[in-house]
């Protein structure tokens, strides 16, 4: 009943803005009147009689708004959201565009036609901050079957749908997740009335939206795939190339990313082969030498076999690794 | 749940008592629902009780008025300030003496103007109306009426 003390005066300076919008009667309003609003009209007349004059009012009739249950979700991602190893937040926005305030239900789909892998979903999360971006840790999770605390008439609330890729996503391909709210007082055909379950009391109407409206974000699966090409070079101590005893061969070992994301964490190790002898100090990344010794560059050799931590490299590069060894 | 509420301010006990006289003219107030209801493919407009309204609903609201006294009552005007939660429908205000300006002028809708907001003035709308006024010029003893206007929830 808190609205129905709000002063009409102030509610009209409100609603001037909003002229045009009273022709089409069966249209939702994106802002009506606040639920538990009481209209109330009252007619008075003067007149003359005789030789006096006469006023007189009419009694007052009263009629309660109700509330009405619409609501309006978008997507909030303009393009295909990159994912690659790890969740991605798709930023989804809940309007209440019913009268009262009403709390809502969502609910995850990844299975979209078209789709050409479905998405696995991790969790909803309520924008708490409301920044817009997803804030591990400040944003709160919201349980699964938990609705949303009540959002106010045309107020809008961001939350975000946490996915991961499925297993066998391929690179390049796309999903999408839709994400649907449904008023908690309840939905149905527009009209559907919810007796008393309104704002102070009044009843619920299900408005145009069903009470219920579902938007769409999409991803685009941003995947690596790490090839290791392994080829070698040998120079004999006589100027040539045979593989004789005292000659040196140079492994070249050359990982290719491809694809649209990148690989992380790239690590390349070999071993030294039997029969021969790892020469100390040969170790090379893209030309530049390591030193053997684990220490601050990127790689060890030994004579159990080099190892050496590239890190990440993203798609369509590649990194050369090269060591040398003497033939016993 | 029944939400029509009767609240019966002096329409029959608030006596013009200085002038020591019974109210010759009496007002009735008395609000519908407009429902559209389909019958056999065809739109048909019904009146029901207000029990349920919500924003975009379209009500019509009526002042019956009756000279219950012995002597012909004249210039007889009628003032019925909107609702703010309402907006005049816009085929009643074509036919009706409004105004805009909260009930000190009073004219046909298409004459009058309101500030655009923007430092200038604007033609009125429907929904600019803050009152509508009927003018009888005699009501006669024991004539009767009914003055209506529709209105649309905001």
């Amino acid at each position: 009943m808190k609205t129905a003390c709000r002063p009409f005066p102030a509610l009209r300076a409100a609603l001037l803005g909003l002229a045009i919008s009273t022709a089409l009667p069966t249209a939702a309003h994106a802002t009506g009147v606040a639920a538990g609003t009481l209209i109330e009209n009252t007619a008075s007349a003067t007149y003359t009689s005789g030789s006096s004059t006469g006023s007189v009012t009419s009694n007052t009739v009263t009629v309660r708004v109700d509330e009405l249950l619409d609501v309006a979700v978008a997507g909030l991602a303009a393009t295909p959201v990159a994912t690659g190893s790890t969740a991605v937040a798709l930023p989804y926005q809940i309007t209440n565009t019913g009268n009262g305030p009403e709390a809502f239900n969502l609910v995850t789909n990844p299975v979209v036609a078209g789709n050409e892998f479905d998405a696995v979903v991790q969790s909803i999360a309520v924008d708490t901050n409301g920044n817009g971006v997803y804030d591990p840790g400040t944003d709160q999770i919201l349980p699964v079957g938990t609705p949303t605390a009540a959002i106010a008439p045309d107020a809008s609330l961001t939350v975000f749908v946490l996915v991961t890729l499925p297993a066998g996503a391929t690179d390049g391909d796309t999903s999408q997740i839709r994400l649907t709210a449904e008023a908690v007082t309840g939905t149905g055909p527009a009209g559907t009335t919810f007796a008393g379950q309104g704002v102070g009391g009044g009843d619920a109407v299900v408005g145009t939206s069903g009470g219920r409206d579902d938007g769409l974000d999409a991803i685009i699966a941003s995947l690596a795939t790490v090839s290791l090409a392994k080829s070698a070079a040998i120079a004999d101590p006589f100027g040539g190339t045979e593989s004789v005893p005292g000659a040196i061969i140079t492994y070249s070992l050359v990982a290719s990313v491809t694809g649209t994301g990148s690989a992380s964490g790239l690590r390349i190790t070999d071993v030294i082969p039997a029969g021969t002898t790892y020469q100390a100090g040969t170790l090379r990344l893209e030309g530049a030498p390591l030193t053997d010794a684990a220490d601050a560059d990127a790689g060890t050799g030994s004579a159990s076999g080099i190892d050496v931590l590239v890190g990440t490299v993203p798609g369509g590069a590649s990194r050369t690794v090269q060591f040398n060894v003497r033939i016993n | 749940m029944k939400k029509l509420l009767f609240a019966m301010i002096g329409a029959l006990s608030f006596s013009t008592g200085a002038l020591a006289q019974t109210d010759a003219v009496k007002l009735a107030g008395e609000v519908k629902l407009e429902k559209v209801v389909v019958v056999d493919g065809a739109e048909k407009v019904t009146l029901v009780e207000p029990t349920v309204v919500v924003p975009g609903d379209r009500l019509l609201f009526s002042t019956r008025y009756e000279n219950s006294g012995a002597l012909s009552a004249e210039n007889v005007v009628v003032t019925n300030p909107l609702p703010g939660a309402v907006a005049l429908a816009n085929d009643s205000a074509a036919g009706l003496s409004v105004s805009v300006d909260g009930g000190k002028n009073f004219s046909q809708l298409a004459s009058l103007t309101v500030a655009d907001g923007k430092g200038g003035m604007r033609a009125a709308q429907a929904a600019d109306v803050t009152h509508v006024r009927w003018v009888l010029a005699t009501v006669a003893p024991g004539a009767k009426g009914t003055l209506t206007y529709h209105a649309v929830v905001r």
